[in-house]
């Protein structure tokens, strides 16, 4: 396999490839229906499926099927002993700036552009059914928000880092604003100006870097992350309102306890897949932006004290908080969205605790969570589909007449609850016993949150599918079909994989995920800038 | 010379300030308008006796603008005229927050 | 799979033994549940169609009809209405019991090769692959075989294996019948991961997976709410559970850097004798047992949990999975002797436990809470005797309670079955577990009859049944450890340790008094006295058929001979003490460390004292019962008065669940939704601060657009005196 893929230069042209793959699938997408009659129409209801929509979602499946393979490649062809970026792509693209299109991988990146492209390929598939109006305009949308998402764990140029950044926004508010529930418009405002607010700041703290890091004799500012690494010197007092800069604008998309509650609204409003990626990818936007950006970048600031101790405090409130709000929503999506805020406290947790163990446990409960969360959406879309309501009291007994989805539900449940032999057991584990050891007590609040998040999933799922069916619509709600049981089976095979041998992924991840530590330990401890001994491969 | 250009041109200018500060029909407005800007082309033009052509050249640019100012304002007006059956400006606020 | 032999394994005895294929043990059952699980699935789900927003509405089910299917999934899923057998009940009655009983097989002659090699000082490892390796935290997937990890495989997979057998009958005509063994299956491969584990993670994995089996037999019929809320409260009960248990891995993680028990082994003296961490890391962990092992303040659980079938109780809440707390502390002896303070807290939790579950079984009328109640008393014996330093007497309850309990239920399971058939054979509702119901039950089935009053012989403590042999060991051992041992040199709470182990031991007898009582009732109102059952009923009860209570009669015979497999030195023949020389490399080290490096040795008198005390209580209660009872005069239920004064409060179970409902579950979820969602999110961050700056906004911009009266000769005016303001600013400077 490995031979076979460097024969090709495999990683030479993946990274552009993979960007540019979306952007041209949305463009055949925009052709394809601009050829076809005026816009969809939704009065036609029913039929448009058979004609105009077919060849969107026929096109967007196929794009992102080819995304998905060419992206798995990089399993394989990616170096876990390698310490550097990989897979590079270096190119001018505002010289006179300073800016550069430079692409990049380590193995955090890595991850999670596979996550990126496997959930992408299911929540487009996902949506084949469920999205009739606009259907062109829709695929198109999910296609760039994937170039989006994709450029900014790639990306190694702040202001490429920046423009991906912004450019995966906009989609998502469309996706929010026409394909939502009722108060789909408040929502995806809400949403967005939330989201723009914070990363606006930062970018007022990315030109500030840039500059800080022009070159001494042609005076051009100079974006590329190495050379800020390595040559930006800050004094506390900078590094500490550059931290807040970018603390925001991360914060906010992860989202943090007090900065949540657009989450709620976004995810309940959204359709199925806006709700999969939210929750699968663009929250764990926020953690890597943390990880790659925010706390190497700032170390002296992100590990001083004061504010080292209000973010963990933070996270370890939004993780009892999150658990605690879950149990009382009477609305199934909302109850995953609160627990969302709880699942990403632990990822800053553990990134904040700043062991090798709750970092590496951190990243796995970014993959986790976004599999498991993801997995709960798709199944919460599929009932939705059928009964229009995500009230959980409009269930009950579920499970005598859909029994497969029954069976995915209680997996991913327990999967969601972090019991031992799934996948969430192992991200949550680790976090803690890696924050265990730095903040025993901080520890010891955040693990209360296995109880009560098998208090309300369990509730939930009892609700759902357990209990009489005794209510007349439920009575005739068919079980999954064969599409939907090809989306959920990888997801759950992934549940079971990563909960049992989650060591191949572990291991890709260990390098990066030690330099991490040790750098961050390393400059924040002496306060010196140390040269990063990534270089480019 | 020139003192006198200048103080000619600012008494116009005030008019031109008094006019639109205290009348309220549209069309006399406009030409207090008119009036102001040509007594900034009367300053050009005494300035030109004394630094060059430039103030000159200034004047045409002036009077172009000043023209299609005009053909813009007074076709406005007569939009406005058109619909509210008035051109006293005190009826006409459309602009208020 | 990959076998990466630890370095010190290839020498060891083991190696090239039978031994090596360890890992087939827990692969069989779970082999088991992927087939009967396919099979499950295969019967009861129709594919949806392609798109299924169009096939909602009323016409959508057409050509779908959810009740036409062999197996509606429990849709009829309870006893009382047993509807035609399940298409894949045949592969699913060959492959769960066969999987059990195959590794039962390997079990024993892995045993047989454990007894061949002779000496075996350290366990056998096998670590196939690296689980959870990251920075200095290294876990692996790897099994630890030895003598207590032989035992209780040798228990799971026994006991197990009879219990699969009686499911086939039980379960018969349950429309979930593959589903049902698939569970159960699963449960079998939790549990033998729970015991065969070599790390404390991965005998988690066991001990949640066991948890999560529990929970969804449990709530087997799941279409009753009452079944599924036992189900859920379980689990989360448990959940509480372990949360101590993940505390104590953190702990342990943080002091020793390693999870493996080889590794804690070796590292646990450094932790120092009686200090403040290994006493906290020794309360966690029991916490945990609390949660699994159903003791005080956790045991509400278990008598819920009498939700599921029969067979489950007695497999899952009677001989295997609750009794892994007592596991988990035998298993981590070099910790807990080295807390004596913490041993000191488990044998007090303990027998609290047994004398507190046994009261409230005294007044239970359904035959299941009974014994569900019995169960968490006799896990509070095991506890004190694990906890005070007896590890091998609690291992030799831990066994014999397997036997005699299993015994237990399932003849209360071939009680319940006669009864619902006829119940079903005259349409007739009534409770069939409740023992007011029952009565004269000896004259229609003999065999269930005889085998029952065994195992209640064994568990009063009657001597030569096994129970009496293993009670007796414990409650001994606690009175010797008074009187000299490092718990009773202990203080807990300021009070001497010696107090508190006498006081325990007292408790023992009180509680071993309360058994043999209620056993005494249990039986009495069953089998003995007029039937109530109903007239035209009673002719449709008989003995279940031989696929029932032949693993009965096996059971029957280990609950009388167990204590064979440990006699004490008082017998003068037989193999003395045969379970304490098996567990000796285990635990023999930690019991000579609790008891100061002496066996403690009773004078033969004081021995004989003992035991004859034991004897008698329970011979005390079991004539107590005999003579105050008088089924006689016992009413059926529907007609029976509710109970008065303190048997109602025993009745109600001291009232605790309701107790824990309103100090506990409602003050978390009203809080929740009052203060945190309705305060702190929609109210203060929402409410206060989303909509609070956006309403700023709007004031500032309301407070602007004022300014904008759209006169422009009020514009005008603004503008000449801001030109004149400027020019005046310019002028003046």
């Amino acid at each position: 396999m490995n031979a076979f893929l460097t024969s090709i230069g495999y990683m030479r042209w993946i990274l552009p490839v993979l960007l540019a793959l979306p952007l041209l699938g949305a463009t055949a997408i925009w052709i394809l229906s601009a050829t076809h009659d005026d816009a969809d129409g939704s009065a036609a209801g029913d039929e448009v499926v058979s004609g105009r929509a077919a060849t969107p979602r026929m096109v967007a499946l196929l794009t992102f099927a080819l995304e998905f393979v060419l992206s798995l490649g990089l399993w394989f062809a990616f170096d876990p002993a390698f310490h550097g970026w990989q897979a590079t792509f270096d190119r001018a693209w505002m010289p006179v700036w300073g800016i550069r299109f430079t692409l990049g991988l380590d193995g955090i990146a890595m991850m999670m552009v596979l996550l990126t492209t496997f959930i992408m390929l299911l929540s487009a598939a996902s949506s084949w059914t469920s999205i009739r109006t606009k259907a062109s305009s829709y695929y198109a949308l999910l296609l760039v928000l994937t170039t989006g998402m994709l450029g900014v764990f790639m990306s190694l140029d702040l202001f490429v880092f920046y423009t991906f950044w912004e450019v995966m926004l906009v989609p998502m508010y469309f996706i929010i604003g026409i394909w939502g529930g009722e108060r789909r418009i408040y929502a995806s405002l809400k949403f967005f100006i939330y989201t723009m607010i914070g990363s606006l700041l930062m970018l007022a703290g990315i030109v500030w870097l840039g500059i800080a890091a022009r070159s001494a004799v042609t005076g051009v500012p100079n974006f590329s992350y190495d050379a800020i690494m390595g040559s930006v010197q800050l004094t506390p007092h900078a590094s500490l309102w550059l931290f807040g800069a970018f603390f925001l604008a991360f914060a906010v998309k992860v989202p943090m306890f007090p900065f949540h509650t657009w989450l709620p609204d976004a995810h309940v409003e959204a359709p199925t897949a806006g709700s999969v990626v939210l929750a699968s990818i663009m929250l764990k936007l926020g953690t890597f932006g943390f990880i790659r950006l925010a706390v190497p970048l700032f170390p002296t600031a992100a590990m001083n004290p004061t504010v080292r101790g209000i973010i963990l405090g933070l996270a370890v409130i939004g993780i009892v908080y999150g658990a605690l709000v879950s149990l009382v929503q009477p609305d199934f999506k909302k109850l995953v969205a609160y627990s969302s805020v709880s699942h990403l406290g632990f990822v800053m947790l553990g990134i904040f605790a700043m062991t090798v163990q709750s970092v590496q446990g951190a990243l796995m409960v970014m993959i986790n969570h976004g599999i498991s969360t993801g997995a709960l959406f798709l199944l919460i879309g599929m009932i939705y589909e059928r009964r229009h309501t995500r009230l959980i009291e409009a269930y009950g007994g579920l499970a005598r007449v859909m029994p497969l989805f029954a069976v995915m539900l209680t997996l991913t449940a327990f999967s969601s609850i972090g019991v031992p032999g799934t996948n969430g057991f192992i991200g949550e584990f680790l976090v803690l016993i890696g924050s265990f050891r730095t903040y025993p007590v901080l520890a010891l609040i955040a693990t209360t949150s296995v109880i009560i998040a098998a208090a309300y999933l369990l509730w939930a799922v009892q609700r759902i599918i357990f209990n009489p069916l005794d209510k007349a619509e439920n009575e005739h709600v068919p079980d999954l079909n064969r599409r939907e049981l090809l989306i959920l089976a990888p997801l759950m095979a992934c549940i079971i994989w990563l909960g049992v041998y989650p060591a191949p992924v572990l291991r890709r991840m260990q390098v990066s995920a030690e330099q991490f530590v040790e750098l961050v330990q390393a400059r924040s401890a002496t306060n010196v800038m140390v040269v990063p001994h990534k270089g480019a491969r | 010379m020139l003192a006198e250009s200048l103080f000619f041109s600012a008494v116009l200018f005030c008019i031109g300030v008094v006019g639109v500060l205290t009348r309220r029909n549209a069309i006399i407005l406009f030409m207090c308008v008119e009036l102001m800007l040509n007594a900034v082309n009367l300053t050009f033009v005494a300035f030109a006796q004394v630094y060059g052509v430039a103030g000159q050249v200034f004047v045409f640019f002036v009077m172009t603008v000043a023209a299609a100012e005009a053909a813009v304002g007074l076709a406005i007006i007569i939009a406005l005229f058109r619909h509210r059956q008035t051109v006293n400006l005190q009826n006409i606020n459309l602009l208020k927050g | 799979m990959l076998l990466q032999h630890a370095a010190a394994a290839g020498t060891h005895p083991l190696s090239g033994t039978i031994a090596e294929w360890v890992w087939l043990l827990p692969l069989l059952p779970l082999l088991g549940f992927v087939i009967n699980g396919l099979a499950s699935l295969l019967s009861a789900s129709h594919l949806g169609p392609d798109d299924p927003s169009l096939a909602h509405g009323p016409h959508g089910a057409d050509g779908h009809a959810p009740h036409d299917g062999a197996d509606a999934h429990g849709a009829h899923g309870d006893d009382h209405h047993p509807v035609v057998r399940h298409r894949y009940a045949t592969l699913a009655s060959i492959v769960g019991p066969a999987v059990l009983a195959l590794s039962f097989a390997l079990a024993l002659a892995i045993f047989l090769a454990m007894r061949g090699a002779g000496e075996m000082a350290s366990p056998f490892v096998q670590t196939y692959f690296s689980w959870m390796p990251v920075g200095d935290l290294q876990v692996d997937a790897a099994f630890q075989l030895d003598q207590l990890s032989m035992v209780m495989v040798l228990i799971i997979t026994g006991v197990g294996t009879l219990i699969h057998i009686f499911s086939v009958g039980y379960m018969q005509d349950d429309p979930g019948y593959p589903r049902y063994f698939a569970y159960l299956n699963l449960f079998v491969f939790f549990m033998l991961l729970l015991v065969l584990g070599a790390n404390y993670p991965l005998l988690f994995i066991g001990w949640e997976g066991v948890g999560l089996c529990s929970y969804l037999l449990i709530g087997f019929w799941f279409s009753e709410k009452a079944n599924a809320d036992a189900g859920k409260k379980a689990f989360i009960v448990n959940r509480i559970g372990d949360f101590g248990f993940l505390i104590a891995m953190f702990l342990l993680f943080a002091n020793l850097g390693t999870l493996s028990f080889t590794g804690v082994q070796a590292g646990a003296a450094s932790l120092g004798f009686g200090g403040v961490l290994v006493t906290t890391i020794c309360l966690f962990l029991f916490l945990g047992c609390t949660g699994k092992s159903a003791q005080i303040p956790l045991y509400v659980w278990l008598p819920d949990a009498m939700a599921g079938p029969t067979p489950v109780s007695a497999l899952i809440h009677a001989a295997t999975m609750v009794t892994a707390g007592v596991y988990l502390i035998a298993r981590s002896n070099f910790l807990f002797s080295l807390a004596p303070v913490a041993s000191l807290v488990v044998v007090l939790i303990g027998a609290l436990t047994a004398l507190f579950a046994a009261s409230i079984g005294l007044k239970q009328w359904d035959i299941k809470k009974v014994l569900a109640y019995s169960t968490v008393s006799q896990l509070g014996y095991m506890f004190v005797g694990v906890g005070s330093g007896a590890y091998v007497a609690g291992i030799f309850h831990l066994m014999t309670h397997a036997f005699f309990k299993a015994l237990l239920f399932l003849g209360s399971g071939s009680v319940i079955f006669a009864m619902h058939r006829a119940y079903h054979h005259t349409h007739n509702h009534d409770d069939a577990q409740d023992m007011r119901n029952m009565g004269g039950l000896a004259r229609y089935m003999k065999v269930t009859w005889v085998l029952m009053w065994i195992a209640t012989l064994a568990i009063s403590g009657v001597p030569f049944f096994s129970g009496f042999f293993s009670k007796d060991e414990i409650l001994g051992g606690v009175f010797l450890r008074a009187r000299e041992s490092t718990l009773a040199e202990a203080h807990l709470f300021g009070i001497p340790g010696s107090y508190i182990l006498y006081l325990c031991y007292v408790i023992g007898l009180a509680a071993a008094f309360m058994t043999a009582v209620y056993m005494t009732r249990m039986m009495i109102y069953t089998f003995h006295g007029p039937n109530r059952t109903g007239d035209r009923e009673r002719e449709h009860l008989a003995e279940a058929p031989w696929v029932m209570t032949g693993p009965l009669v096996v059971l029957g015979i280990l609950s009388a001979v167990g204590g064979w497999f440990n006699l004490p030195k008082l017998i003068p023949f037989g193999p003395l003490g045969g379970l304490e020389h098996w567990l000796e490399p285990v635990v023999g080290e930690s019991t000579l460390r609790v008891t100061n490096g002496v066996l403690p040795e009773a004078s033969h008198g004081l021995e004989l004292a003992l035991v004859v005390a034991a004897v008698a209580i329970g011979l005390l209660g079991i004539f107590y019962a005999y003579s105050q009872l008088k089924p006689d005069r016992l009413v059926p239920k529907r007609e029976a008065p509710g109970e008065e004064g303190f048997a109602r409060v025993l009745n109600n179970k001291w009232y605790v669940d309701e107790a824990y409902d309103k100090a506990i579950v409602q003050p978390v979820v009203s809080t929740s939704r009052g203060l945190l969602w309705r305060g702190v999110d929609t109210g203060l961050i929402d409410g206060v601060m989303v909509t609070g700056s956006q309403k700023l906004a709007q004031v500032v911009g309301w407070a602007g657009s004022q300014l904008q009266s759209g006169q422009v000769g009020t514009y005008a005016w603004v503008l000449v005196i801001g030109v004149l303001a400027v020019i005046g600013a310019f002028t003046l400077r």
